[in-house]
């Protein structure tokens, strides 16, 4: 609490010097919270926590059929209260519901074919095979991600072991993210998401309408020492884990076959790799 | 004549002002209603943070572990009491809302009063109201 | 000087009036927008943003725009526009308004807003954009006010504010640049990443400020007794001219770029825009538009007696604002959205809710607008009178 306070006066102090903004928002870190009783407490992550330097993701393409994929997207769908607006809403519950648009969908993680997942790669002679392909896209989790430098007010922004994530408290939907992002990995809640979700899933908190969301790599799961979702559900064609650690199964995946990963030109060093 | 004009506006301005004052004049409901603890809570004696402390001071509370949970990775909680805690709104049994189970009559009753809607809720879950 | 704005003739009220049903009609529809989210407009996962961005662009550009009447006056002693310099820094204020509003109206928390200032982050564009957006509005505000007072009292304005003059003129340029810095510094987006997007939306804000204003010196001339000056709209519209060029040679380095080198990523955008892209085509008559209005345009500008034409030079502004318009506003934005970074062909169309919120935005402006040049008309024919 101390620290990331005088972390954020010192960012404050810094960006204010010349605008002359320095007396608004210092206002504003003065009125910062300290609970009295908060000063003794002890934060710390869960034993049973898995960490990794760097998260990574390796999708072998071999073992995706379109049957795995839609039971991939459908776990981590429902898991994270997705809505999905081919759902009916219930009329009871949410009598007032506007007809939908579809192209303000949400999505996590979904089924591409070939010239769409890497447009770069497109190639008229491309071996029949990949074209029929299903390849599941989803956040990479950039190493130098745009989305995390666009964003004005850091609600996304990057752990320490790679994770992107979103704090959809601060979110304030300004969408920069979206255009940031050359993945179209996130998508905005045009609406509010509740009368479009099957069933809510009480163990993680929907959105709200106005803020951005996308893959957190199942963050959720990996503090409580469990595998993320798409993982679980791919019957092996998913492997989560740590890039920097040579030892590895996701390192070891990427020594024995080729691997291509997303719009590597960009330099946004992707974390998600697909083998081919 | 201008004079008379001045005085019924200022009447008016008063008036207004002091509206929250006479509207609530007649009501019965101006006592500060009690949050009912649910079992578990009373069973549990310990809370995060002693009463007085908790009424005053949970929405900060609040905020020091979303920004803790999120951005930190930090979940769990251990408080100056030495009582360990998940730090979660809305999830799981060790969650606040875990131990208050009954948001109706514990959140909901002194922010109604109050006139208080903390967001919280048009995303965190309360898990009763889903299995209804 | 507040007071000149609150007498006026009936046909004021009316105006005022009209300002007022336009922004209360907005302001309902934006009410639904509040609270059902951003589902009321065309945005979509593909294009997210729209009409309010858009605008929000072409207004940032008319707003730089006011620093070609400024640069001549105070930094070259060019009398002539010694008349309509205020009205170049009302204009501004006015159009940042309008910016700020968009802005407000395009996030889909507007309640935290201003969490872009509690939690300060030097690496976001965003950030910059506020920082210069709000700083040329302040400064504007203050020189415009400041040596308007000083000329109704018939002094010299205070010595403080001759710095913030030439502030002001590096506020403007970083305006307008720094909004080209939002797109052009995305990885993702060839239509948008160029170097040339900054210099670019700098000349065709050039254009697009000074035929604003001299649209609003041609009503100026016929609503009040305050009579800007012929010659100053000449030599606005001079300044015109040669920015359009510089807008359309910039445009045409880009079309060269992009069609020699024939690197997919930048064509397509190019061609989406120009040709339609899988059958997808609704911005192409738009885009042939404003590249005829500019073209001609250009030419009703350079030829002397075209342009001398007093009842010719109101059109050609107004060609000239629509064919701006429609290049930065609808094809920027479209331009750059489509096709989408997985190649998939989203069409993005206002709704009707989308543009009443927007008109209501342009009423405030207006009303600004309104009121500021009324005040200076009122305080130029005290002073002469």
């Amino acid at each position: 609490m101390k620290k990331s306070r005088r972390k954020f006066l010192k960012v404050a102090g810094i960006s204010a010097l010349g605008i002359g903004m320095t007396p608004a928002i210092t206002t504003f870190a003065s009125s910062e919270s300290q609970g009295t009783g908060t000063v003794d407490a002890v934060k710390s992550k869960n034993a049973e926590v898995f960490s990794a330097k760097r998260w990574g993701m390796v999708i072998d393409t071999s073992k995706l059929t379109d049957a795995i994929a839609a039971n991939i997207t459908d776990a981590c769908h429902k898991a994270h209260n997705v809505p999905d607006f081919n759902h009916e809403p219930d009329k009871e519950k949410f009598p007032k519901t506007s007809p939908v648009n579809h192209h303000q969908e949400v999505k996590w993680i979904w089924k591409e074919h070939f010239e769409h997942a890497f447009p770069d790669k497109e190639d008229e002679f491309l071996a029949e095979k990949f074209k029929e392909l299903p390849f599941l896209v989803t956040c990479n989790h950039c190493k130098n991600a745009p989305c995390v430098q666009a964003c004005p007010t850091q609600a996304t922004f990057k752990r320490e072991d790679g994770i992107v994530l979103m704090d959809f408290h601060r979110c304030i939907g300004c969408r920069f993210c979206m255009a940031a992002c050359p993945f179209g990995a996130r998508s905005f809640n045009f609406r509010d998401p509740r009368p479009f979700i099957e069933q809510t899933n009480s163990s993680f908190p929907t959105r709200t309408k106005g803020v951005v969301e996308k893959c957190n790599l199942c963050a959720e799961r990996l503090a409580k020492g469990q595998q993320p979702y798409c993982a679980e559900a791919s019957q092996g064609a998913i492997v989560v884990g740590d890039l920097e650690n040579s030892e590895s199964e996701i390192r070891q995946l990427l020594n024995e076959k080729y691997s291509i990963r997303r719009k590597q030109e960009l330099g946004t060093e992707p974390s998600v790799y697909y083998l081919m | 004549m201008s004079k008379n004009a001045i005085i019924v506006g200022l009447v008016i301005f008063v008036v207004a002002a002091l509206f929250p004052f006479w509207f609530n004049l007649g009501r019965s409901d101006t006592v500060a209603p009690k949050p009912e603890l649910s079992e578990q809570a009373k069973a549990a004696k310990k809370c995060v943070l002693e009463k007085y402390d908790m009424r005053a001071n949970h929405m900060s509370l609040l905020d020091e572990w979303r920004d803790s949970v999120v951005r930190d990775a930090d979940r769990m909680y251990e408080a100056a009491n030495g009582e360990k805690f998940q730090m979660s709104l809305s999830t799981g049994d060790n969650s606040c809302i875990g131990c208050h189970t009954n948001k109706e009559k514990f959140c909901d009753k002194c922010h109604d009063y109050a006139s208080v809607a903390p967001y919280c809720w048009e995303c965190h879950t309360n898990p009763k109201e889903i299995t209804q | 000087m507040l007071e000149i704005a609150i007498k006026g003739s009936k046909k004021y009220w009316i105006w005022i009036g009209l300002l007022l049903a336009v922004m209360g009609a907005g302001f309902a529809v934006y009410i639904e927008q509040f609270i059902n989210g951003l589902a009321i407009t065309g945005m979509t996962r593909d294009v997210s943003w729209g009409f309010y961005i858009a605008n929000f662009t072409y207004l940032v550009g008319v707003a730089a725009g006011g620093v070609m009447v400024v640069i001549p006056y105070y930094l070259h002693d060019y009398e002539k526009f010694h008349r309509i310099t205020i009205l170049g820094e009302f204009l501004a204020v006015a159009s940042l308004v309008m910016c700020l509003l968009f802005i407000i109206v395009d996030l889909g928390q507007p309640t935290r807003a201003l969490n872009v200032l509690l939690y300060p982050t030097p690496h976001s564009m965003l950030f910059w954009d506020m920082c210069v957006l709000n700083g040329y509005l302040f400064l504007n505000i203050i020189i415009g006010w400041k040596v308007l007072e000083a000329e109704r009292n018939q002094v010299k304005p205070p010595e403080w504010t001759k710095p913030l003059i030439y502030l002001s003129i590096p506020f403007a340029i970083g305006i307008h640049t720094v909004t080209a810095y939002l797109y052009c510094g995305l990885p993702g987006r060839g239509f948008w990443l160029t170097a040339v997007l900054a210099p670019r939306f700098l000349a065709s804000a050039f254009a697009a400020g000074p035929s604003v204003l001299i649209l609003l010196c041609f009503v100026m001339r016929k609503v009040t007794k305050f009579d800007p000056g012929w010659d100053a709209m000449q030599t606005l519209s001079k300044i015109v001219c040669y920015a359009l060029i510089a807008n359309v040679f910039f445009f045409l380095c880009e079309i060269f770029v992009t069609y020699y080198s024939k690197i997919p990523g930048h064509a397509s955008h190019i061609n989406y825009l120009f040709f339609g892209l899988h059958g997808h085509n609704a911005l192409v008559p738009w885009m042939w538009t404003s590249m005829t209005l500019m073209f001609i345009g250009i030419i009703l500008l350079i030829i002397p007696a075209l342009r001398n034409n007093q009842t010719l030079l109101p059109f050609t502004c107004i060609m000239i604002v629509v064919g701006t318009w429609i290049d930065k506003s609808l094809g920027m934005i479209s331009g750059g959205f489509v096709p989408s970074p997985l190649h998939h062909v989203t069409e993005y169309a206002p709704t009707l809710k989308e543009i009443i919120i927007s008109l209501a935005v342009f009423g405030k402006g207006l009303l600004i607008l309104t009121i500021l040049f009324k005040i200076a008309a009122k305080v130029k024919e005290e002073v002469r009178g």
